[in-house]
């Protein structure tokens, strides 16, 4: 599914990365940990994270994530959607709790198969 | 990049202590130059990793030191340096969870214990030398195969 139509039906707010939102999302992860989302976090996922620190975007980047879901509302500093703008990164927010974005992410990739 | 299939090609980065902005940028230019050179992407992700897990611990555990990446058609080597305090027990060190980040640097998501881990199971031969006071120089090997 392409990340407009999971960003349209999550109601996910853009902060960065609109150009990009054409791109297909292959899966989702959940993790909180850089190391683990590092290690673990599939090609082409959407990332569900708490994360707003800068650091996001670069690991975000190197594991070749679709795109970040920031959850629980928190606020991301400028600098960082400066960033992940300037590097095609979508950066999205949302005021939900990953348990919930997770869910009904899971069921919209679910619903494609 | 021009390349000589024969001479390997070196990539040097500077690494500055608690330069959480610049973090990962080391990383992301010896992945960029992967790519641009054609190398499979298991292999080049594989060195991301060990890379940015060497970078970020560099960036927060030590006084500054670099990355050094030499890029041949056969294996990738990255020897990580840090000019110091070094690593009392690297054993202790390479356990999975075992960590020594403060809380301020776990909240922003670090300190898992995970990121030395992380580059033994993305390295096919890796080396940590450590003495204390003086820095630690961790060597990474990936083959291209
Ligand atoms: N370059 C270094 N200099 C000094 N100590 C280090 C260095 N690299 C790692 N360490 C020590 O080894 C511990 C484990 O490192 P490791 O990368 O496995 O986990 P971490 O950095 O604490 O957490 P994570 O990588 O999951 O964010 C660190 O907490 C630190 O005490
Ligand atoms: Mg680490």
């Amino acid at each position: 599914m392409k990340l407009s139509e999971i960003a349209r039906q999550l109601d996910l707010q853009v902060l960065a990365g609109e150009k990009e939102l054409e791109r297909e999302v292959s899966s989702g992860y959940c993790s909180d940990l850089l190391s683990d989302f590092m290690a673990n976090g599939p090609a082409r996922c959407l990332w569900l994270t708490l994360q707003t620190h800068i650091n996001v975007v670069a690991v975000a980047l190197l594991v070749g994530a679709a795109g970040v879901v920031i959850t629980g509302g928190r606020q991301v500093a400028p600098e960082v959607c400066r960033k992940a703008e300037a590097e095609g990164l979508p950066l999205l927010a949302t005021k939900y709790c990953t348990y919930e974005v997770a869910g009904q992410l899971y069921n919209l990739l679910q619903g494609e198969k | 990049m021009k390349r000589n299939s024969k001479q390997p090609l070196e990539i040097v980065i500077p690494i500055k202590m608690k330069d959480f902005k610049a973090g990962g940028d080391g990383a992301a230019r010896i992945k960029q130059v992967l790519q641009k050179i054609g190398f499979p992407p298991d292999i080049i992700r594989r060195v991301a990793i060990a890379a940015y897990e060497a970078e970020m611990n560099i960036v927060i555990n030590s006084l500054g030191g670099e990355i050094k990446a030499t890029v041949s058609t056969d294996v990738i080597t990255i020897i990580a340096r840090d000019y110091g305090p070094g690593i009392p027990d690297i054993e202790l060190a390479m356990q999975e969870g075992y960590s020594t980040a403060p809380r301020e640097i776990q909240e922003m998501g670090f300190g898992a214990g995970m990121g030395l881990p992380n580059i033994r199971r993305c390295a096919d031969r890796m080396t940590v030398e450590s003495k204390q006071g003086q820095g630690t120089t961790i060597t990474i090997e990936i083959y291209n195969r």
